[in-house]
């Protein structure tokens, strides 16, 4: 009779909550994909011994499940990309600061929330790729100048309803105005040589395909295509360098308000910005790590070197509404 | 007022209908305050656009995939041509292969930047080609996955309708496309009009295979409002919207069916008529037709895709996500079914008004966006969780933990109230086919009760209960949204890890999880179908 007690326990514990507890745990509810961030997690686990829970989802599902879970929350850190998504979490009320001296020493203010509600982890751009078989670098000069007729029939980008897409748009018009930016925009729809397609990957392969001869993208979707087709005839182009820079956004972290393990998650957040972390967690991604003093990989720093907008990327979060309706305006699905 | 044995129905079907209700009481109180913003701007930019769209969508596949379902069906069953063995249940096969990676695989293979074109342009030199990512692009894609659900019931339908009907037909004169047209159709056409409604269903509420070919339709406007605009109140009113034009689908099904009468006699030994010459060379070359573009078109590019890519990802957590994608399906498949099952015959024994409105409503949740409904349910969830649960266990002196969100008996209950009208379907149509004299005859004959179900119902139920437990079982392999937002930590599953790479465009890569996911669903449908093949002397 006694055995089965444990199997019974272990029974109802799979049936109903998933919540027993462990002693040093974390656990988070990430957007970021398991790939890119166990092995960073493994290393903090063999490091510390503190386990670390995670689900991977879409950020929006995410945050309202720690909204709806409330006071009961399971959940410590939200992990997410763009800083759009990071600024609604903010506004949904569901994170709580983290003040940290080594946090604010590793992270450049610009790439945090004012609030301290949530803190960039690595750095990506959002720039210009080329055909090196029709176009010469010296044709390139701005995102702006890609709405001329010069590219009528060359240009593709990704559905504007990838949030990247939205941010680059929102900082758009922190910059131009609203006015001007929708013209800008529809420059950039009427230059389109085919319907956007629905990833970066899909955008650089119709470059190097012969599709069309520019398009507008993240790094690292370069980086991973390059690094599988060395002889890729498409390059990365650093904008608006005479300017305010190369539009740049992040991937970040934000303690949610009511974690249950408030101390072991600011301590696991903080090792995430110092150099050890910094370097595992841009380098599986080929990003570029929010902490200045870690070097990113051989090959992201082959890209070369780039002046970055040093707007706040909260920007995009404010302005994202406002940006996905001039959008739908100008006609960019 | 209904007697006792139509009252006692009236507890479970309700219960069951309360569940599905929570969820949709959440999307209906959204409609408490309306953003006039969202909603002027999605009226004045979007939605002619999104309606016509979606409109075209959904005729498109409701003609497709009734072409293509009913004709295979037709000859798999009722002719003898070259291949037909094995076509019959190979033509199932596509059934196995979620939307979203039929999507991806077409775009892959057939777009500008794929194989097959850059061959062409290398051949030929620069041309111009049809555009891949267009309308009929995602009608076909959509067609070539959910025209497996007509066949299936037609095929049941057709197999059923016995040998003496169709040669008496034959005797009175009626050629076989005579025969098809007033006898074999419309005695199938509640089987077909249920295989017709799921496809319909499932297409107003896709989400994956619209987003690869960025194809918008009213679905898309749901997940940009909340994705994009962060506002879930404004994403559920459209969601319930959706599901308004889901009801008259239904309703418009269920009038069709209307007094048909569908037959239950012997089934046939032998096929009905035996195509030569090139009938017989149309049929087969029909039928392989679809089969090579729905399945091994599809499966030889993940493969292609596998060997460049997808196997270096292979190590030993794969077992597990396999071992948790069959556990959740086949548990989903048996709770399913069982719900299922007791709905059927709640509205067969008792069909009062009240019982007919609870089993309509229980088999809504279908018609929902997945995403959206994950959300509604989990929503739904924590609040019990929050108001009941916890303090429920802390007056109990526990430790006040929620016990819903987050373990593997609410992601359970999500999939049931999802996938229940899948298995409804077949259910109650196999159920139909048993006429009232049966079980008068056995109770006459002492047998009632629970004998009577055991002993005459089960056995007359097995083909359907299996072909609804097969749907659930795959749908549930396929199903992204509620096992992304619900699943227990660590119960990843391969869809799961479809959903991670084809976030991140690695298409390529998706293929080991896309595969092994297809492989997986494959084996209850050969199991199936090798058990259906065995037409003579199968007891029915």
């Amino acid at each position: 009779m006694l055995p089965r007690k444990p199997l019974l326990a272990a029974l109802a514990l799979t049936l109903f909550g998933g919540t027993a507890q462990a002693a040093e745990e974390v656990v988070v509810y990430s957007s970021r994909i398991d790939e890119l961030i166990k092995p960073v997690f493994d290393a903090y686990t063999a490091k510390t011994g503190v386990k670390i829970k995670f689900i991977t989802d879409k950020e929006a599902p995410l945050m309202q499940r720690i909204k709806a879970e409330g006071e009961n929350g399971v959940a410590d850190l939200l992990l997410t990309v763009d800083a759009g998504n990071l600024w609604q979490a903010e506004q949904m009320g569901i994170l709580q600061p983290i003040k940290a001296a080594t946090i604010d020493q590793n992270i450049p203010p610009q790439y945090r929330a004012s609030s301290h509600d949530w803190t960039g982890l690595s750095l990506r751009a959002r720039t210009i790729a080329y055909s090196t078989d029709r176009v010469k670098p010296t044709e390139l000069t701005t995102y702006e100048a890609l709405a001329d007729k010069h590219w009528e029939g060359r240009l593709c980008l990704r559905t504007a309803k990838k949030v990247y897409n939205q941010s680059l748009t929102a900082t758009l018009i922190e910059k131009h105005g609203e006015a001007e930016t929708e013209k800008l925009i529809k420059g950039w729809v009427n230059n389109l040589s085919t319907d956007v397609f629905s990833d970066d990957t899909a955008v650089l392969q119709a470059i190097a395909a012969g599709q069309c001869d520019v398009g507008i993208v993240n790094t690292y979707y370069y980086g991973r295509l390059h690094k599988e087709k060395p002889d890729l005839p498409v390059r990365l182009f650093w904008p608006n360098q005479g300017d305010r820079g190369v539009h740049v956004n992040l991937s970040g972290i934000g303690l949610t308000k009511h974690a249950p393990h408030p101390e072991a998650a600011k301590k696991l957040v903080e090792w995430m910005t110092g150099e050890e972390a910094q370097k595992l967690f841009a380098d599986i991604n080929q990003e570029f790590p929010a902490n200045p003093k870690v070097k990113p990989s051989a090959e992201v720093a082959a890209w070369g070197s780039f002046k970055a907008d040093s707007i706040p990327v909260e920007v995009a979060g404010k302005r994202q509404a406002e940006a996905i309706r001039l959008m739908d305006r100008a006609g960019w699905n | 007022m209904p007697h006792y044995p139509q009252r006692r129905w009236y507890l479970p079907v309700f219960l069951v209908a309360a569940l599905v209700l929570l969820p949709l009481s959440v999307l209906l109180l959204s409609w408490q305050s309306v953003d006039t913003q969202i909603w002027s701007h999605l009226l004045d930019t979007q939605m002619s656009r999104l309606l016509g769209n979606t409109l075209t969508l959904v005729l498109g596949v409701g003609i497709g995939v009734s072409v293509l379902g009913v004709s295979l069906a037709w000859l798999t069953s009722l002719c003898e041509f070259p291949g037909r063995r094995w076509l019959d249940w190979a033509l199932m096969l596509p059934f196995a292969i979620p939307a979203y990676v039929l999507a991806f695989v077409f775009v892959g293979l057939l777009d500008f930047a794929g194989p097959v074109q850059t061959a062409l342009r290398e051949v030929f030199g620069p041309m111009r080609l049809p555009r891949v990512r267009s309308t009929g692009g995602v009608i076909t894609v959509l067609v070539l996955v959910f025209y497996p659900y007509v066949y299936l019931l037609a095929r049941t339908a057709f197999l059923a309708q016995g040998k003496g009907l169709m040669e008496a037909s034959r005797v009175l004169g009626l050629s076989p496309l005579q025969a098809f047209w007033r006898v074999a159709l419309p005695m199938a056409r509640p089987a077909i009009g249920a295989g017709i409604a799921l496809a319909l269903m499932e297409t107003l509420a896709d989400f994956g295979a619209v987003a690869v070919f960025n194809f918008d339709t009213f679905t898309t406007a749901i997940y940009k409002t909340w994705y994009g605009f962060f506002s879930l109140s404004s994403a559920a009113q459209l969601a319930s919207l959706l599901l308004l034009a889901v009801m008259l689908v239904l309703y418009g099904e269920r009038r069709a069916r209307g007094a048909s009468r569908s037959g239950n006699e012997r089934p046939r030994a032998q096929a009905l008529y035996h195509l030569r010459g090139i009938k017989a060379l149309a049929a087969s070359g029909w039928c392989l037709l679809v089969f090579a573009c729905a399945f091994v078109i599809p499966m030889l590019q993940l493969l292609a895709w596998f060997w460049q890519r997808g196997r270096h990802d292979l190590d030993e957590r794969y077992l597990g996500l396999v071992m948790h994608t069959l556990y959740l399906g086949a548990m989903a498949a048996l709770i399913t079914v069982s719900v299922a099952m007791l709905l059927a015959f709640a509205r067969r024994q008792a069909p009062t008004a009240g019982i007919r409105a609870g089993v309509g409503l229980a088999n809504l949740g279908y018609a929902l966006p997945g995403s959206v409904l994950a959300v509604s349910i989990m929503l739904a969830f924590s609040y019990l969780d929050n108001q009941l649960v916890v303090p429920l266990s802390q007056w109990l002196g526990g430790v006040g933990k929620p016990l819903l969100l987050g373990s593997l008996s609410a992601l359970l209950l999500a999939y049931l109230v999802r996938f229940i009208a899948v298995a409804y379907g077949p259910l109650e149509s196999s159920l139909e086919r048993i006429r009232p004299s049966l079980p008068e005859a056995s109770r006459s004959l002492g047998v009632a009760g629970p004998g009577l179900f055991f002993k005459v119902y089960l056995p007359l139920l097995v083909p359907g209960a299996l072909s609804a437990a097969l749907l659930v079982f795959v749908d549930v392999l396929k199903e992204m949204p509620a096992t992304l937002l619900m699943r227990p930590f660590g119960w990843d599953t391969l869809a799961v890890r479809v959903f991670e790479m084809t976030s991140e465009g690695e298409w390529a890569r998706a293929s080991l999880p896309a595969l092994t996911l297809v492989l997986v669903g494959l084996l209850p449908v050969i199991g199936l179908i090798r058990r259906s093949a065995h037409r003579p002397g199968h007891p029915r």
